[in-house]
């Protein structure tokens, strides 16, 4: 696997990834049991790295406008209006 | 009023020439050009653009046609940027606009205000050759299609702001996994729509991913359903370009299912519906974290199912291994009974070198012994010898003694006394013989009382 990445600094995704090998590792129960012990520690950072991302769901809608001199800015807009 | 050419010929059909009002030229022609104008109004007529020509000015001339006549057509400049299908020689179309004449040539025309295509058909046909087109660049290659984010921080939306498709795409975000979206306003048909959705496009990718207004991780263009001719800025080429070209991946979602558009070739991926283009974009949250705390649970449950096998392992080891006192025990008896021998070689061993030292020390005599005997030895030798050195010199003395009246009794001098005489050479030897006797040779006479005469040798005889 080679250094493993750094947990906050992993994609959604990745750590999903991540988190699923690591399951898979365990219950094939190939791995030595020390490994296995590291990588379940691991695997409970990754689900906790999950959670905070699916906490993070947030819904929010800005309207982009462009100024004349072609810099973007964004408002936030109600769409019930 | 316009009319009045015409009334007036046909109240007065046989009117003297005096009682016709005599017109100018440019009357005539003026007059029928408002004739044309107010009598036709906005027409639309269906043909087929031929001999096209755009003019310096930006006005574009040609004719319309079918297989029975040909109309001058007309297009001003300012026209031509709203129109949703461009003119080209050999497009089938229909087109709106009025009927006029120009006076320079009175040759009546046409002055088109909108083209659009004459049927579906012909649309198609015109679409599909864009399409190829378009292919042929490679804009629609599997090798260009990006994969979509699994879950986007941020979406960009380019669509209309009012209208139905924001609040569908709002709505399923928000059932699935609420998100940040930042809409790009544009008009999503009629003039300037395919202009403006570039632009949104091209604005979204040249945006910093740390500025305050942050890149959209994915972009949805959509629109909701309409007519072939209202869905036209999706299959502008400048839209399909930059929806090619968008480096942020791109989701298309134009009108219904059944609704194909350029775009839809371009993009990463054809959503049927905006609503589906929501469903694409992100992942059910609840499904996700059910499925995390899934994995937690298998991961305790492996673990633990793993630990407890180990302990079945360890235990089966651990009966396999035997009392370790015992083993202990069994390890301190040979060390006693190695121990035990080693110490009695051992003992055995000095016992025997002892033994030999005696025997070697018994041989050696103390130094000090001989040392003290051989003083005694070298005293009495040294006392022996001063004696018999004495005893030499009292000997020596003595023999000295006899010997000197010995040698005073044999004095050639008392020989002298007897009435001898010596004969000595002149440097004082005794000569005994005549052997090497000289004549003339100067002797000299020793008589007693060691008297001496001086003689000459005056002849020897044998």
């Amino acid at each position: 696997m080679g250094t493993p990445k750094k947990i906050e600094e992993m994609s959604f995704e990745e750590s999903l990834q991540e988190l699923e090998t690591i399951v898979g590792s365990l219950e094939s129960g190939k791995a030595p049991l020390e490994e296995s012990i590291t990588a379940y520690e691991r695997g409970i950072s990754l689900k906790k790295h999950c959670e905070k991302k699916l906490r993070e769901a947030q819904s929010k809608i800005e309207k982009i406008s462009v100024a004349e001199d072609g810099s973007i800015s964004a408002a936030p807009i109600d769409l019930n209006e | 009023m316009a009319t009045d050419l015409f009334t007036h010929s046909q109240e007065k059909p046989t009117a003297t020439a005096s009682n016709v009002p005599e017109l100018t030229v440019g009357d005539l022609a003026n007059s029928v050009k408002r004739t044309l104008e107010q009598s036709f109004g906005r027409i639309r007529v269906r043909g087929e653009f031929t001999g096209l020509k755009l003019a310096g000015s930006g006005h574009l001339y040609g004719d319309l046609k079918d297989e029975n006549a040909v109309v001058n057509i007309v297009c001003w400049r300012s026209t031509i940027s709203r129109l949703s299908v461009k003119p080209e020689d050999g497009l089938e179309v229909i087109v709106t606009g009025k009927v006029s004449s120009y006076p320079k040539s009175s040759r009546y025309q046409l002055i088109i205000e909108s083209v659009e295509m004459a049927g579906e058909g012909a649309l198609l046909k015109m679409l599909e050759e864009r399409r190829k087109k378009l292919s042929a660049e490679g804009l629609f290659d599997d090798a260009r299609k990006k994969r979509l984010p699994y879950l986007p921080e941020v979406i960009g939306v380019v669509s209309s702001p009012s209208g139905a498709v924001i609040r569908d795409i709002m709505h399923r975000l928000d059932d699935r996994f609420p998100r940040r979206v930042l809409l790009w306003p544009v008009l999503v048909q009629g003039e300037g729509a395919a202009q403006q959705i570039a632009a949104a496009i091209n604005g979204f990718n040249a945006m910093d991913k740390n500025g305050n207004v942050p890149r959209p991780d994915l972009i949805i263009v959509a629109r909701g359903g309409g007519s072939l001719e209202d869905l036209m800025a999706f299959n502008e080429e400048v839209v399909v370009r930059a929806a090619a070209a968008s480096d942020i991946p791109l989701i298309s979602a134009v009108g219904h299912e059944t609704d194909t558009t350029l775009i839809d070739f371009a993009s990463d991926r054809r959503a049927p519906t905006p609503t589906g283009a929501a469903e694409m974009a992100v992942p059910v949250r609840a499904d996700l974290m059910a499925w995390t705390l899934q994995q937690q649970a298998r991961m305790a449950q492996a673990l633990t199912r793993r630990l407890s096998e180990y302990k079945n392992m360890l235990a089966a080891q651990a009966a396999s291994l035997g009392n370790p006192q015992q083993l202990l025990e069994s390890k301190q008896q040979i060390i006693d009974f190695i121990s035990d021998k080693f110490s009695s070689l051992l003992r055995a061993f000095v016992q025997q070198k002892q033994s030999a030292l005696s025997v070697i020390s018994g041989q050696l005599k103390p130094p000090s012994h001989g040392l003290e005997r051989s003083q005694t030895r070298l005293d009495s030798a040294f006392t022996n010898l001063l004696r018999a050195q004495k005893q030499n010199i009292d000997k020596m003395e003595r023999t000295l003694g006899q010997t000197a009246r010995l040698l005073d009794s044999l004095s050639y001098e008392s020989i002298l006394n007897r009435g001898y005489a010596v004969v000595k050479d002149a440097k004082g030897h005794v000569i005994s013989t005549t052997d090497g006797m000289k004549t003339g040779q100067d002797v000299e006479l020793h008589f007693r009382e060691k008297k001496t005469a001086q003689a000459k040798i005056t002849g020897t005889k044998d």
